[in-house]
């Protein structure tokens, strides 16, 4: 994983960037109907698969967008990037 | 087991060595135990050592899916300490500690635990202001611990850089006297042998494929060696925890991340402590060999493969030429990476799961190898009876819903 592809900016290297986690993780709609479980799920639980890993990046020493990147957790090849708001494209490792 | 001594040592010596008898069996699996550890590492190992030993149950298989000892157990730097700053850690350490204390003597096999002392430095006022308070706040609970100051420091370990004009100048360190390295391997082997000994069985290159769960309860486990029976199943899989907990369909709060460490070539004795900074991220430690051990950070991205990032070999290196100066003329000769399971608390995780004789012991994120007798110890005490020992109570999955977390990410010794 040396080259990542900013969708605004194309391939630099990886020093340019910081991963902050998995993406679309969706924020309960009413906080107060859901229970304490369901909301520690939202808050601390993470699907940590060994395997396709949808995941959010910022191009902190570039143009310092967001965007979203789909990754291999088992041979840390990048198989997509994608656009803040895009739909997660279909990948296979 | 034959026991080990001075005099099986000449006796062996004499036949050139070669009547030694092996330290463990390598058994077939049988079709049902009472408790499966899945996981041949320290702790899973160190687990079924203390279920077999003094919890009386010896029916115990322990599945590893490569080679004993061969994830996380040799992929760390072996620093062992127990300055935790919130009650509950530093309970569970100091518990690890005191159990290091004796381990080679009650396995009869020499981890080559050296308490050497550990040094933390501070290199900024913040540092040194965090470091006063943990320093007090370790002391009150009873576990030795001492602030020295940059001359002291200095005398401790000549090689550092002290200069008050470096790029990270040292303004004091807090020093466990109790604390040191042991020898990786030598305490997965050791307790492997002290299973075997009381009955156990060590499984090798078998992974566990599926969890047979029936009516919310653990039936047994699929295996590429076949299907085992059991009512009772330990997992202490590290950086797989959410693997085996996705095949057991519940999630956990954990990321998988890897973390580098690397070796220098051998050089004469210039280090008698462990030099840990938590600002510019690095342990370092000398060998007997004479290896510089250097621990890295770890990558802030999930992944299985065990190697790390470039970038991150170069910042620690960067900053330890600068802390050592000498490091400037060493070749490093290895590097490597393990998969550690991190929590949001950077706290370890030791109990019951939502499935009926289900029990995880994961979480140990970046400090794992330090805690592995009390966590083996404890795990064991929890398996055995059914519910949490007195020192894991706190560490349940539940307190990610009930918020009671042991926030150890700002407070413990090391930056996570």
């Amino acid at each position: 994983m040396f080259l990542i592809e900013c969708p605004w900016c194309g391939p630099r290297q990886q020093i340019e960037f910081h991963c902050h986690g998995e993406a679309h993780i969706a924020r309960p709609v009413d906080p107060d109907a859901i229970s304490d479980a369901e909301w520690a799920d939202y808050v601390f639980n993470r699907t940590n698969p060994k395997g396709v890993h949808y995941e959010r990046w910022v191009h902190n020493h570039g143009c310092r967008r967001w965007f979203n990147v789909a990754r291999d957790t088992v041979s840390d090849r990048i198989l997509a990037t994608y656009r803040v708001g895009e739909k997660a494209p279909k990948v296979t490792p | 087991m034959a026991k080990y001594s001075i005099f099986s040592l000449i006796r062996n010596g004499l036949s050139y060595h070669r009547n030694w008898q092996r330290a463990w069996r390598s058994p077939e699996p049988k079709p049902d135990y009472d408790i499966v550890i899945i996981g041949g590492g320290g702790h899973g190992l160190g687990t079924a050592y203390y279920l077999a030993r003094e919890f009386g149950v010896s029916n115990v298989a322990v599945l590893e899916k490569g080679w004993l000892g061969g994830g996380n157990t040799g992929r760390n730097t072996s620093i062992v300490r127990s300055n935790y700053l919130w009650d509950e850690s530093a309970a569970l350490y100091e518990h690890a500690l005191k159990l290091w204390e004796g381990l080679s003597q009650e396995l009869n096999f020499n981890v080559m635990f050296s308490q050497r002392g550990v040094m933390n430095l501070a290199h900024n006022l913040h540092d040194w202001r965090e470091l006063n308070r943990r320093v007090h706040a370790i002391r009150l609970n009873g576990i030795d611990s001492e602030i020295l100051n940059a001359q002291q420091v200095k005398a401790e370990a000549p090689i550092l850089n002290v200069s008050q004009t470096s790029r990270y100048p040292i303004m004091g360190a807090s020093m466990q006297r109790r604390g040191g390295t042991a020898r990786h391997d030598a305490v997965a082997w050791g307790y492997a042998r002290g299973a075997d000994a009381r009955g156990v069985d060590i499984i090798q290159n078998c992974a566990v494929t599926g969890l047979d769960i029936r009516n919310g309860r653990i039936e047994g486990v699929e295996t590429t060696r076949g299907r085992i029976k059991t009512r009772k199943v330990g997992v202490v899989v590290a950086g797989h925890s959410s693997v085996l907990a996705d095949m057991a369909g519940f999630r956990m709060p954990i990321e998988s991340n890897p973390l580098q460490a690397l070796v220098s070539d051998p050089v004469k004795p210039v280090l008698d402590c462990v030099i840990m900074s938590s600002a510019v991220h690095v342990y370092v430690s000398q060998s007997d060999k004479g290896e510089l051990v250097i621990g890295a950070g770890s990558d802030l991205y999930v992944s299985y493969a065990q190697r790390g990032s470039f970038d991150i070999i170069e910042g620690i290196m960067g900053a330890l030429c600068e802390l050592i100066p000498m490091v400037s003329r060493l070749k490093l000769m290895r590097q490597w990476g393990g998969i550690v399971d991190v929590t949001p608390d950077r706290s370890p995780i030791i109990g019951a799961t939502p499935v009926e004789g289900l029990f995880f012991n994961c979480g140990w994120g970046t400090g794992g190898f330090k805690a592995t007798p009390g966590s083996a110890h404890v795990f064991a005490a929890t398996l055995a009876k059914g519910e949490p020992h007195r020192l894991a109570a706190p560490f349940s999955l539940d307190r990610f819903r009930t918020g009671h977390l042991i926030d150890e990410a700002g407070a413990a010794a090391v930056a996570h």
